[in-house]
């Protein structure tokens, strides 16, 4: 059990003396730092005597209190000034007082008016970055496409159809899953909504435009974004990581050639696919609760459909799924290939990489709308 | 059991799935010595000090620190013993959250409560103990190069002051230079901290300069635990490939003398 320490000033033959005694270690560092503070009040001004014939135990923070009990100017240890310590002891004190204050304590950063503005010009300064840095990997995948297209360089085919198969096939029953109900949600929304005015029969065409539209693919791109895109970065990332990424240059191969074209062929070819398959999954959600609330038969609900709906709304959201699968799959890989060293770093840029593919698939899509809007299709 | 053996291991058996790693191992750490662990690869080293230091449960065999059996305690008593230990991983294990500061910080914030300029000032002190440079503190690990990493783990490993080191292979993956500085610096704490050393290495280098025994660990057991000396002469097939192997040659002709116990070797001239 620590013995409790304790320090003390007392004048001896007209020598200040601290006498120290008990165990000065951590254990008693909480009981011991306010005698310390006292101490160092009373310190008398001439130089004086250590007496520490007492002392049972020292540590370090023990050594470090004695310091703080003369402030700023640690005591030259000479033999004279300290009496009654072990060599052990003296050895640890002398180490101490070598190297006490050699390390310089970080300065704490204050919140201002500058530290703000700093960071709103740093944020836009990072905005800048990262847009450049997506244009240019965006020019160096259409480039690798082009010579992979044109003959110029192998495809991977085996890589292709593995990633088409994580891809599109594993995230079929979870994309049918929710756009089906989001399409029974709409059209019982609809339902509720305009059967005020008499127009239930609106509701085929409210589901029916939304989903050719906006809602299949816009659903299906968030979905794959936050399914697909981030194992693209995780993958890549942790390859990164490890080095892998320098191994495939060292051996004369092409990351971008290797890695990067299969995942975005992969999504090219499966995103739309997904995206048929949810506005068909939207449209049979829609139809189920037409025929369940509304008192439709299926037949009156496809006739209407055939009625109203006109190919050209299936158009205008197919043509966007390309657009968005080659979104996802250039943020997802780039965020791979910006990973830098350890594991913390693969988890933040995926995360970073599923908040800006779903973020630029929306902006996207809102531009798409108004583009559409103004040709009147 | 004599008063100055620290810990004590008796009939140590580790198994993982079919594979037995140690079956009855004994071996004794005494106070104030530095003890190096060598052995080959898979031998169990690494398994055998997270036996030690509670982060495996034997599956057989007892571990007592200062006599008191360590395998079956309570939580409140485990605590109590992980305090008076310091351990130092490979590669320093540092919070990659934290700076280094706060890493050394915290097991004085959390098992203390202590004033907070005096935490700041026993970290700060550690921090220059390990040889550190003077901005380091401020630092996160992940700007820190390996060498400094493992010097801010080790300044970790002393934040509570503990009565026994545990090293885990403290000089791989240095350079020549930078692991006899980290040997010399390891010597130089034990005797000023009054520091018992228990050096699991791979490293020839570190048992012929700092160490005072050596364990050999092999064919699941410690094969031998003795001087450098006397265990460079065992007749063990492991022993004798590793210590008259070429590697070995350089490591020997450059023995020190043998570290010496008495203060003072902080000034750095130990070898």
């Amino acid at each position: 059990m620590a013995q409790a320490a304790a320090v003390g000033w007392t004048r001896t033959d007209g020598r200040a003396t601290l006498t120290l005694a008990g165990d000065w270690t951590l254990a008693n560092a909480r009981d011991l730092a306010p005698a310390v503070v006292g101490a160092a009040a009373m310190r008398p001004g001439d130089r004086c005597l250590i007496d520490a014939y007492q002392l049972t135990a020292l540590d370090t923070t023990g050594a470090l209190l004695l310091l703080r009990v003369f402030g700023d100017l640690p005591p030259t240890l000479d033999a004279a000034d300290v009496q009654g310590m072990n060599a052990a002891d003296l050895a640890l004190l002398r180490l101490v007082i070598a190297r006490h204050g050699r390390t310089v304590p970080p300065q704490p950063v204050h919140a201002s008016v500058s530290r703000l503005l700093e960071r709103i010009g740093g944020a836009i300064v990072d905005a800048w970055h990262q847009a450049r840095e997506l244009l240019g990997f965006v020019g160096i995948m259409l480039a690798t496409l082009g010579k992979v297209l044109s003959g110029h360089r192998r495809l991977r085919l085996t890589a292709t159809v593995f990633h088409m198969e994580q891809t599109g096939l594993d995230a079929v029953p979870i994309v049918a899953l929710l756009t089906f109900l989001v399409g029974a949600v709409v059209a019982f929304l609809g339902a509720t909504v305009l059967r005020d005015f008499g127009a239930e029969v609106f509701t085929v065409e409210l589901v029916s435009y939304s989903f050719l539209r906006e809602f299949g693919v816009l659903l299906t791109a968030i979905l794959i974004a936050g399914r697909s895109g981030s194992a693209f970065t995780a993958q890549i990332g942790s390859m990164k990581s490890r080095e892998e990424l320098d191994a495939i240059q060292a051996l004369g191969l092409d990351p971008i050639e290797l890695l990067v074209i299969p995942r975005l062929l992969a999504l090219l070819v499966m995103l739309p696919a997904l995206t048929f398959l949810g506005m068909l999954a939207g449209l049979f959600g829609g139809g189920i609760v037409g025929v369940l609330s509304l008192d439709f038969t299926p037949a009156m609900f496809i006739g209407r459909l055939h009625e109203t709906t006109e190919l050209r709304h299936f158009w205008v959201g197919m043509t966007k799924a390309p657009i968005f699968a080659f979104l996802i799959a250039a943020v997802g890989c780039l965020e791979g290939f910006k990973v830098e060293g350890s594991a913390e770093s693969v988890g933040r840029h995926t995360t970073a990489s599923v908040v800006q593919s779903i973020f630029l698939v929306i902006v996207f899509d809102a531009v798409f709308a108004m583009f559409f809007m103004e040709l009147q299709v | 059991m004599s008063p100055d053996v620290l810990i004590e291991v008796r009939g140590l058996r580790s198994v993982f799935g079919t594979q037995v790693v140690h079956d009855a191992l004994d071996l004794d750490v005494r106070r104030g010595e530095i003890l190096g662990v060598i052995g080959g690869s898979g031998a169990g080293k690494s398994v055998l000090l997270r036996s030690i230091v509670g982060l495996k449960d034997p599956d057989g065999g007892s571990v007592r620190f200062l006599g008191k059996d360590t395998t079956h305690l309570r939580a409140e008593d485990r605590r109590a013993i992980d305090r008076r230990i310091g351990v130092m991983f490979q590669d320093g294990a540092l919070f990659s959250s934290l700076t280094v500061l706060e890493n050394v910080e915290l097991p004085l914030i959390e098992s203390h409560h202590l004033p907070p300029d005096l935490v700041k000032d026993i970290a700060l002190l550690k921090i220059a103990l390990t040889g550190l440079p003077p901005d380091a503190a401020a630092k996160y690990p992940a700007q820190l190069s390996g060498g400094m990493r493992k010097r801010a783990g080790l300044a970790r490993a002393l934040a509570l002051d503990p009565e026994i080191l545990f090293l885990d292979e403290p000089t791989s993956g240095l350079d020549p230079v930078g692991a006899a500085a980290f040997d010399e610096l390891i010597s130089t704490l034990r005797n000023a901290l009054n520091l018992t050393v228990f050096l699991v290495t791979h490293d020839l280098d570190s048992l012929y300069s700092i160490c005072d025994r050596v364990a050999v660990l092999s064919d699941r057991h410690v094969v031998v635990a003795d001087r450098v000396g006397a265990v460079e002469n065992h007749p063990d097939p492991w022993i004798q490939a590793c210590f008259r192997g070429p590697r070995a040659r350089g490591a020997r002709a450059h023995r020190p003398v043998p570290p010496t116990a008495t203060a003072g070797a902080f000034d750095g001239n130990s070898r």
